[in-house]
């Protein structure tokens, strides 16, 4: 690569280089801070009370440490405890961890918000027709949060896929750092590859928060669901 | 805070028990303790002589026997016309799909809403809304239906649909516990009509005894501005 690349070039690269970390990472980061999200949630809602406390407490604690430094916490830390597994997939662990478990907070707080905006009525209303508590949240409750919850998911969707950026910090190679490739080869054009790349996390997240965030939102309100 | 106080009546087969009063004399309070959905903290409440009050009984099993229809709807927001009328029967009556799915038509069909099945809660008006509570409480077959006002949330001119509805159920033997102001209703078939106030029951009899000669100044007074209010709704009930 020592003539400059077209345009074309430069982005094909970039995603054939970096698209696959950084979709691994979204989906994963995404998916168990979905599931550890949405326990968490249950557990401040209708758990114990020292289990409400330590969700909370969860909560707070990830909200409160930036995700660089939980990135190196977990992509540092591990390697010594697990040192026969691969260090690149113990990298990309580390990483997977970070994201999961701080989205994990964030996500806790979206579900605990749409199960919350539920109408009570509804619950009420499951309850008189002789559903037990937990048959009224199953087919009444949750399926009603869960679509509340869609347009803040959304959001989470857009702040997880643009911070899997970081880990290009401990050498992971997804898009910005494939961008980052491209910008010290060429350094006539190394603004433009960062601008490229940045056009690039845009479209990956703009239709979808489009779609999801507001027309969601539309729907909700046209459905009368949370609140009134 | 002490809501109710010392309330005690009966409730035959086939009869409809008009409760109004004054807003906050306990009236939704005393459906909601027969139910169980604000359990009472002292009395008894028996349906055909079990006695739901019972820590031992199985209150969701005796909830699905007590038809309770919202002042509000509370239609589940997230399902169609005929799912809110068959989630009941297949949740809590375990019926198969099909046969919840041709009982919820049919039930459908009573409050004239078979056309709207398909709807979902926030495209039907409220009076259609309201018809739809009413067809999912009817569903589960219930010993007893409890009409917390239905028809208090409503535009004025969505009223008579929902009323016709509740007339007709009266009229097949329904057993109903109706809080309302609808007067004409009462008027119509009621077997027995309770005026609650501050939480006790300040006059009970029959609709003849409330328009022709109630004993207490309070319901003489509370009925002429009933009928400032809201008229009656005497040219349904012919």
């Amino acid at each position: 690569m020592s003539d400059i690349p077209s345009l074309s070039e430069i982005i094909f690269y970039i995603l054939r280089r970096g698209l696959y970390h950084t979709l691994l990472l979204t989906a994963l980061g995404l998916l168990i801070g979905f599931i550890l999200g949405i326990s968490l949630a249950l557990i401040r809602l209708y758990g114990a009370k020292e289990l409400a406390w330590f969700s909370s407490g969860y909560e707070k604690l990830f909200r409160g440490i930036p995700l660089i430094v939980l990135i190196y916490v977990f992509a540092f830390g591990l390697p010594d405890i697990f040192w026969y597994i691969d260090p690149l997939e113990l990298r990309l662990g580390g990483v997977v961890l970070a994201l999961s478990l701080r989205s994990a907070a964030y996500q806790s707080q979206i579900f605990r918000g749409a199960i919350l905006s539920v109408n009570p009525g509804q619950m009420e209303a499951a309850r008189a027709l002789g559903m037990k508590g937990s048959q009224a949240f199953r087919h009444v409750v949750m399926p009603q949060a869960l679509r509340l919850a869609v347009p803040s998911w959304s959001n989470e969707y857009a702040v997880v896929i643009k911070d899997s950026s970081f880990a290009s910090a401990i050498g992971i190679i997804e898009l910005t750092q494939a961008a980052y490739f491209v910008s010290v080869s060429f350094q006539e054009i190394w603004a433009l590859s960062y601008l490229i790349l940045a056009i690039l996390y845009f479209l990956f997240t703009y239709p979808i928060t489009r779609i999801f965030g507001e027309r969601q939102s539309k729907k909700l309100k046209k459905f009368g669901m949370g609140g009134g | 805070m002490q809501v109710l106080k010392g309330i005690s009546f009966e409730l035959g087969e086939g009869e409809v028990k008009v409760v109004f009063g004054p807003s906050g004399s306990g009236k939704s309070t005393l459906l909601r303790c027969i139910n169980m959905l604000n359990p009472p903290d002292k009395g008894e409440v028996y349906l055909r002589g079990e006695n739901i009050t019972d820590p031992e009984v199985n209150i969701n099993a005796m909830r699905a026997r007590i038809g309770m229809v919202f002042q509000h709807f509370n239609l589940f927001a997230h399902l169609k016309a005929i799912d809110n009328v068959s989630i009941g029967l297949r949740r809590v009556r375990g019926f198969p799909k099909e046969e919840a799915r041709e009982k919820a038509l049919e039930v459908l069909q009573t409050v004239k809403m078979e056309k709207w099945a398909d709807h979902y809660p926030a495209e039907l008006s409220g009076g259609q809304q309201q018809r739809v509570g009413i067809a999912r409480a009817l569903a589960m077959d219930p010993d007893v239906i409890l009409f917390d006002e239905p028809t208090s949330a409503l535009d004025p001119e969505l009223i008579g649909e929902v009323l016709q509805v509740m007339l007709d159920l009266a009229k097949a033997g329904t057993t109903m516990i109706v809080v309302t102001h609808e007067m004409g209703f009462a008027k119509a078939v009621a077997s027995e009509m309770i005026f609650l106030g501050d939480g006790v029951i300040i006059e009970s009899g029959t609709p003849e005894h409330f328009f022709i000669s109630p004993k207490s100044e309070r319901v003489k007074k509370f009925l002429q501005q009933l009928d400032i209010l809201y008229g009656s709704h005497e040219k349904l009930l012919k």
